[in-house]
C-alpha cells in the first residue's frame, strides 16, 4: 500500500515537473508561420534546421555551456574548501561566514546583477581594460553559486565522524592524501548535489548574466532579447536538443552502472 | 584537521569581500544617496508608497514557499528511501527542468493554463467545465511552485538521507507507530533542510519577476517588477531600485531570523542565517 | 562513465566552437565590430534569407560581434552602467533623443556614410535628432490595433480598447510610454508632454481600463491573439503583420485619434573604439539591396525607397508595412521626457499596475511587526529558559 502510494505520488510528481517540458518538446515540432506555441499546425523539423543554420544562437549556447561548466567547477571547489575551512572555525566566525554567504541568496538578483556590474566597470576601468565579457560573467556566476555549494557540503561535513580523519592519519596517512581517501567519499553526495544545483543556476541566469555579460552574449540573454519580435520555436528546438542529450547521458550512465553491479553480481558467484 | 584547514577557506574569504561585501556596500550607498551622489533619506521614504506590493509579494511568495514545502517534503523522503544509486539519477530528473530555459517554461505553463489552454481543452473533452486560471493570483502562484521547488526537494532529500536509522529503530522499538516516528524524530531532525528549503524558495519567489508578468497577467505587481522597473524603466533611477532592495532584504532577514528560532538545538544555526 | 562525458563534453565543444567557415573576399581587417541590436532584427541567413553579418565581413574583412537586447531600457542601463564597448546601437527615436541630450553619442562622419542619399527625405532632420547629426534610421513603423473579426466588427477609434464588450479580452503594452501615449491619443494630448496633469489625466484613463484589460503583455500577443484568448491588443505594425497574413480573422486598424509613430535608428556610442568601420557598417546597411533583404526578413518598414524594390509587393502596397501619407499625418513620434516626467511616468505606470498607491505607514506596520514576532519569540524562549534552570 504505502509502496503504491510513493508510486503514484512521484508519478504526479514528475507529471507536474515535465508537463511544461512535454509542451515545449511537441511545439518545437509545430509547423507554424506565426512561431506559434499555441496553435498546432502540423509537423515539421524545420525549427531544428533553422537552429542548426543560426550562427548566433550556437555561439550563444557555447559560451553558455563554457561559463556554466566553469563556474560549476570552481564554485564546487572552492566552495568545498570553504565549508572545510568553515566547518571548523569557532562559533563567532563561523556565524559571520554563513550569515555573509547567504547575502547572494537574500538579494534580488537585479540588485546583485547591477551592483556586480558597477564593480566590474570600476575593476576594469582601474586595470585598464575596455570591456566585460566571459570573465566577469564566470566571476559573477561563481559568487552566486558559492552559497549552494557550501550549504550542500557543511551539512554532511558536520554529519561526518571526524574520528575517522584522525585514525586515517594515525594510521600514517598524510593529511592530504587522509582528506581525499576518507572525508571526500563520506561528503561527496553533498558536492555532488552542490556541483548539479551550481551548474542549473548557471546555465539560466539572465539576470545577473545580462548586468555583466558586456559585448558577450549568452542563451538566456540571447532568448530574453527576441521578447520585442517573437521568441522562435527555434528556441524550442535547442531546449529539445539539449533535454534529449541529458537524458541519453543519463541513460547510458544508468545501463553502464547497472552492468557494473550485475558483472560485480556474477563475479561474486 | 584544524588548524591549517581553516585556511582553505581563506581564498573564499578573500572572494567574497570582493564579490558579496563590496557590491553590497554599493547597493546601501545608492540607498541613501541621490542622482547626484547626495545623502538623502528621499528614496528609503518613498519606498512606503509601494507597500500594498510588498504585502502582495511576501504573502504570495509565503503561500508558494508553504506548498512547496508540503508537496516537496513527501518526495524528498520518497526519493531519499530509495537505493542509494537510484538516488542521483532522481536528483538529476527532479533538477533537469530547470535546464530548460525560464521563459520557455513560463510560456508552456501559459499554453497550459489559458482559457484556451491545453488543461481546458482536457477539461471540456470530458465534459468538465472550464477553468479560469490565467492572470490570476494562483497562477502566480504555480509559476512560482514550479521554478523553486526542486530547491525545496534536494535540501529536504539531502538533510533526510543522513537520519540514523537507528534512531528510528530506537524510537520503534519504544514503541511509536509511525505517525509518532514521523512527528517527533524524522521532522525535528530534518529541520535544518526545511530551513535550508525554505530560504532557498522563500527569497527568489519574492522577488522573482517575470512569472507576475507573463502568468498573472501583469497586473499582479511584484517587488521583482518593481525593482525591475526602476532600472528598466523610463527613469533609470537605481538609488530607488537600491532602496527598494533594501527594504526587501531587512524583511527577509527578519523572516529568516523568526524561522531560525523554530530549530531547537541550534544545529542549523551553523547552516543557516545570523539572527 | 567519466571518461565518456568527457569525450562527449568535448565532442560537443568542437562542433559548437568550429568557426562558420564563409568565403572570405576581403582580407581580414583585425577589427571586430561590437553590434548591439534588438532581437530577430537582422536578416541572419536562416529560412533562405541573406545573412548580412556574414556578407559585410565578406565585403570589408570586418568581423562583426553581434549581440542584442529586449528594450530600449535594458540598452541604456547597460550603456550607463559602462562596461561594454559598443561600437554601433540601435535605439529607438526617444531613447536616441536622451542619449543625445546626454551626451552618450557620438557625431556621425556622413562622408563615411554615402549610401544615406537613399533614406527618404521625411526621415531627414527628424525632432528627435535635431540636424540629423547622430542617427540613421534603420527601420520605422506605426502603432495600431490587432483585432479578431470573429467577435469585433470593425475598429476605428483607441476607444475599442475601453469597450465593455470586450471586458477580459482586451491586451494593453507592459510599457509605460506605449500604454500611456494611447490614453493621451483619447485625450488628444502631446504624447511628449510635460505636464503633470496631463500624465495624471493619462493614469487615471489607464485605472479605469484596468478591471477591462486580461493582461499587459509585449510578445504574448502573438500566442493569445491566434488562439482566440484575446480578442484586441495594440501592438507595433511591423512585428504583428506576420499575424494579419497568417489568420484570416485578424486585421488590422489605425485608430483615427492617430498614433505612435517609431523609428529604430542606428547611432555610433561616444566611447566607440572602431568609429570608421562602425560608420562603415552603417553606410553598409543603407545600401538598398542589404535594407531591403534586411526587412524582408525582419518584417519591419524601410526608411528607402529605392530598397521597397526588393520587397515583395504584397509587402511594399500593403498599408500596415507602409501606411498612407494620410494616416501617417496623424502619427506621434516619442521625444526623451526630461527626468522629473519621466519619474513621475514610472510612478504612475506602478500605481496604475499595482492598484493605487500604498501608505508608508503600512510598509513600516509590516517591518514592525515582524520585528515585534522575532522579539517576542526571543523573549519567551528565554523565560523558557530560565524557568527549566530553576
Amino acid at each position: 500500500m504505502k509502496k503504491a502510494a510513493a508510486r503514484l505520488y512521484t508519478f504526479l510528481m514528475f507529471l507536474f515537473l515535465y508537463a511544461p517540458i512535454l509542451v515545449l518538446i511537441v511545439f518545437s515540432f509545430n509547423d507554424t508561420e506565426t512561431a506559434s506555441r499555441t496553435v498546432w499546425s502540423g509537423f515539421s523539423l524545420k525549427w531544428y534546421q533553422k537552429l542548426f543554420e543560426d550562427r548566433l544562437i550556437l555561439e550563444a549556447l557555447r559560451n553558455t555551456l563554457i561559463i556554466a561548466v566553469a563556474a560549476a567547477a570552481a564554485s564546487t571547489v572552492l566552495g568545498t574548501m570553504a565549508a572545510i575551512g568553515i566547518n571548523s572555525m569557532k562559533r563567532l566566525p563561523k556565524r559571520v561566514m554563513m550569515n555573509i554567504t547567504n547575502f547572494p541568496m537574500v538579494n534580488p538578483e537585479i540588485v546583485t546583477g547591477v551592483s556586480m556590474m558597477l564593480l566590474f566597470v570600476f575593476a576594469v576601468g582601474l586595470f585598464g581594460g575596455r570591456s566585460l565579457g566571459m570573465a566577469s560573467i564566470t566571476a559573477a556566476h561563481i559568487t552566486f553559486c558559492l552559497p549552494y555549494v557550501i550549504l550542500q557540503v557543511l551539512p554532511k561535513l558536520r554529519q561526518m565522524d571526524e574520528s575517522l580523519f584522525e585514525a586515517a592519519q594515525d594510521l600514517g596517512c598524510p593529511p592530504a592524501k587522509a582528506f581525499f581517501k576518507v572525508v571526500l567519499p563520506e561528503i561527496m553526495p553533498g558536492v555532488v548535489t552542490g556541483m548539479i544545483m551550481a551548474f542549473t543556476l548557471s546555465i539560466d541566469d539572465f539576470v545577473i548574466s545580462y548586468f555583466t555579460s558586456g559585448t558577450t552574449q549568452t542563451l538566456p540573454i540571447y532568448i530574453y532579447s527576441m521578447t520585442r519580435k517573437r521568441v522562435s520555436p527555434e528556441i524550442n528546438a535547442l531546449s529539445t536538443v539539449l533535454f534529449a542529450a541529458v537524458m541519453a547521458l543519463l541513460i547510458v550512465v544508468n545501463v553502464r552502472t547497472a552492468k557494473a553491479r550485475g558483472q560485480a553480481k556474477e563475479e561474486r558467484r | 584537521m584544524k588548524t591549517n584547514s581553516k585556511l582553505l577557506s581563506a581564498p573564499y574569504t578573500v572572494w567574497m569581500t570582493l564579490f558579496i561585501i563590496l557590491p553590497m556596500l554599493l547597493v546601501a550607498w545608492f540607498a541613501f544617496t541621490d542622482r547626484s551622489g547626495a545623502f538623502t533619506l528621499d528614496n528609503i521614504l518613498s519606498v512606503g508608497q509601494y507597500s500594498n506590493v510588498f504585502l502582495r509579494s511576501i504573502w504570495l511568495g509565503a503561500v508558494a514557499t508553504a506548498v512547496s514545502l508540503i508537496l516537496g517534503y513527501p518526495m524528498a523522503y520518497i526519493i531519499a528511501k530509495l537505493p542509494a544509486k537510484r538516488q542521483s539519477v532522481m536528483v538529476m530528473l527532479v533538477m533537469l527542468p530547470m535546464w530548460m530555459n525560464f521563459l520557455l517554461r513560463t510560456y508552456a505553463w501559459m499554453t497550459l493554463l489559458e482559457d484556451n489552454g491545453l488543461i481546458n481543452a482536457a477539461l471540456a473533452a470530458l465534459g468538465l467545465p472550464r477553468a479560469h486560471m490565467i492572470n490570476t493570483a494562483g497562477a502566480v502562484v504555480l509559476g512560482m511552485v514550479y521554478n523553486y521547488i526542486p530547491y525545496m526537494i534536494l535540501p529536504l532529500y539531502s538533510v533526510l538521507t543522513k537520519i540514523d536509522p537507528s534512531v528510528i529503530e530506537a524510537a520503534q522499538d519504544l514503541g511509536a507507530n509511525d505517525k509518532k516516528v514521523f512527528l517527533k524524530v524524522v521532522v525535528p531532525m530534518s529541520m535544518p533542510g526545511v530551513i535550508s528549503g525554505i530560504t532557498m524558495v522563500f527569497v527568489p519567489a519574492v522577488s522573482t519577476f517575470i512569472i507576475s508578468k507573463m502568468l498573472g497577467g501583469g497586473g499582479n505587481l511584484l517587488i521583482g517588477d518593481l525593482i525591475d522597473m526602476q532600472f528598466l524603466g523610463s527613469a533609470y533611477n537605481p538609488n530607488l531600485g537600491s532602496a527598494i532592495s533594501l527594504v526587501l532584504m531587512v524583511i527577509i532577514l527578519i523572516c529568516m531570523g523568526i524561522m531560525n528560532q523554530f530549530d531547537e538545538d541550534g544545529s542549523s544555526q551553523e547552516g543557516g542565517l545570523m539572527l | 562513465m567519466k571518461k565518456l562525458s568527457l569525450f562527449l563534453t568535448l565532442a560537443l565543444f568542437f562542433v559548437l566552437a568550429a568557426p562558420a567557415a564563409y568565403a572570405q573576399d576581403a582580407p581580414d581587417r583585425g577589427v571586430t565590430l561590437n553590434v548591439y541590436n534588438w532581437g530577430e532584427y537582422i536578416a541572419n541567413g536562416t529560412d533562405g534569407s541573406m545573412d548580412v553579418n556574414a556578407e559585410f565581413t565578406r565585403r570589408t574583412g570586418i568581423r562583426v560581434n553581434y549581440t542584442t537586447f529586449d528594450s530600449n531600457e535594458s540598452l541604456y542601463s547597460k550603456l550607463a552602467g559602462g562596461g561594454a564597448d559598443y561600437d554601433v546601437i540601435f535605439p529607438s527615436e526617444y531613447m536616441v533623443s536622451r542619449l543625445i541630450n546626454e551626451g552618450r553619442l557620438a557625431e556621425l562622419d556622413f562622408a563615411n556614410i554615402p549610401n544615406f542619399q537613399y533614406v527618404d527625405p521625411q526621415f531627414r532632420d527628424p525632432n528627435y535628432d535635431p540636424g540629423n547629426r547622430y542617427s540613421v534610421p534603420y527601420t520605422w513603423g506605426v502603432v495600431g490595433i490587432f483585432y479578431n473579426t470573429d467577435y469585433i466588427e470593425e475598429v476605428t477609434s483607441w476607444q475599442s480598447l475601453w469597450d465593455s464588450q470586450y471586458a477580459g479580452k482586451i491586451l494593453m503594452f507592459d510599457n509605460p510610454r506605449d500604454s500611456f501615449a494611447i490614453a493621451q491619443f483619447m485625450l488628444g494630448q502631446d504624447v511628449n508632454t510635460t505636464d503633470p496633469a496631463d500624465w495624471r489625466a493619462a493614469a487615471d484613463l489607464l485605472k479605469g481600463q484596468k478591471p477591462l484589460v486580461q493582461a499587459y503583455v509585449m510578445d504574448q500577443i502573438f500566442d493569445k491573439m491566434e488562439n482566440g484568448e484575446a480578442w484586441i491588443a495594440p501592438y507595433y505594425a511591423g512585428d504583428a503583420a506576420i499575424l494579419v497574413d497568417n489568420s484570416d480573422n485578424i486585421a488590422f486598424a489605425v485608430p483615427e485619434e492617430g498614433t505612435n509613430f517609431f523609428v529604430d535608428c542606428a547611432c555610433i556610442p561616444i566611447t566607440a573604439s572602431h568609429k570608421r568601420e562602425a560608420e562603415e557598417y552603417i553606410n553598409f546597411l543603407c545600401d538598398p539591396e542589404i535594407s531591403g533583404a534586411n526587412m524582408d526578413y525582419v518584417g519591419y518598414s524601410t526608411p528607402e525607397t529605392a530598397a521597397r524594390e526588393y520587397l515583395s509587393p504584397e509587402v511594399v502596397e500593403s498599408p500596415l508595412h507602409y501606411p498612407s501619407e494620410e494616416t501617417l499625418s496623424r502619427t506621434q513620434a516619442f521625444v526623451n521626457l526630461p527626468e522629473d516626467a519621466a519619474k513621475l511616468v514610472d510612478q504612475l505606470w506602478a500605481e496604475v499596475k499595482m492598484g493605487g498607491p500604498g501608505e508608508s505607514a503600512v510598509l513600516a506596520a509590516i517591518i514592525l511587526g515582524f520585528l515585534a514576532v522575532y522579539v517576542a519569540i526571543i523573549a519567551y524562549k528565554r523565560r523558557k529558559r530560565r524557568r527549566e534552570l530553576r
